[in-house]
């Protein structure tokens, strides 16, 4: 019984840390409460769409940045995307790398652009790890 | 004669406003269509989505391929809520073809954006846009929307 009890200190710690980090926010929180007994797996279906819907956007962003007169328009237009998209699932630090990333895209500016898509990458890979090992441990 | 006609379709959608209206969502971001959707099931309302302006159109009937209006249109959608950044036809320009519309015009519309731009808000509420929402969209914000909506309508 004990055991139950620490492992749900230790989920709830977890869940806790990963908004106190910045990597979740408020609209998460959102996701979570509209779940009810109709729909008791929308928000893994909400986030596994996420998931499916960047690493798209993701590719589509590389093939862009990869051409030799880069559309910025089309690079900008993706990650409006992308920055949509993370801002309605509350993956915060994805959407500030976004905000960022389009201000490179209306200075056209390649290195910057690509020094986001890295970054844009990296916060991406830890969110859905995270959010992973989130649905993991609570089921 | 024109009031007499309004006032009984006014009835129409107040009746299915307070019951279960039905909601025609246009988004083309998928994430932000299935919260949308989701957000306004919560709310006891009907939804169907749409993911570009064009097929919102066609769904309404105001489509290329015209639908005969007798076929009930009307009666299908008692509001339009759609996001305003969206490629080819924006919201903005959805609303404009909808307020263009001699069957769809009554219907209240509703614009969401993940932007907060002041010139944008007074073009769509201008153009006739009932209400204007910034994204993420919550529950609160759709109890508002519904309020808003039978406060507009007595």
């Amino acid at each position: 019984m004990a055991y139950l009890v620490q492992l749900q200190k230790q989920f709830d710690d977890y869940r806790a840390s990963l908004f106190n980090e910045g990597f979740l926010d408020d609209q998460f929180e959102q996701l979570q409460q509209l779940q009810d007994e109709s729909n008791p797996d929308f928000v893994v279906e909400v986030v596994s769409l996420f998931f499916q819907d960047s690493e798209r956007l993701l590719n589509e962003l590389a093939t862009s940045l990869d051409q030799q007169n880069t559309d910025y328009r089309k690079v900008d237009a993706h990650v409006h995307q992308l920055k949509g998209s993370s801002s309605s699932i509350g993956a915060q630090r994805v959407q500030r790398v976004c905000i960022a990333f389009r201000n490179f895209c209306e200075e056209q500016n390649t290195e910057g652009c690509l020094k986001c898509l890295q970054q844009v990458k990296h916060e991406y890979t830890l969110v859905k790890n995270k959010l992973e090992t989130l649905f993991k441990v609570s089921n | 004669m024109e009031s007499g006609s309004s006032s009984s379709s006014s009835k129409v959608l107040m009746e299915n406003i307070v019951d279960q209206p039905h909601v025609l969502a246009v988004d083309d971001n998928v994430i932000d269509r299935k919260l949308v959707e989701k957000l306004l099931q919560n709310s006891s309302c009907r939804v169907t989505t749409a993911e570009n302006g064009p097929r919102a159109l066609e769904f309404l009937g105001l489509g290329d391929h015209r639908h005969n209006a007798l076929e009930g249109n009307v009666s299908k959608v008692n509001l339009i809520i759609t996001d305003y950044c969206m490629p080819g036809m924006t919201g903005y320009d959805l609303l404009k073809k909808i307020k263009e519309s001699s069957v769809m015009k009554e219907v209240p519309v509703v614009i969401m954006s993940s932007e907060n731009v002041p010139t944008r808000i007074n073009k769509c509420l201008e153009e006739g846009a009932q209400m204007f929402m910034i994204k993420p969209l919550k529950q609160s914000d759709i109890k508002r929307l519904r309020c808003h909506l039978m406060n507009s309508r007595s």
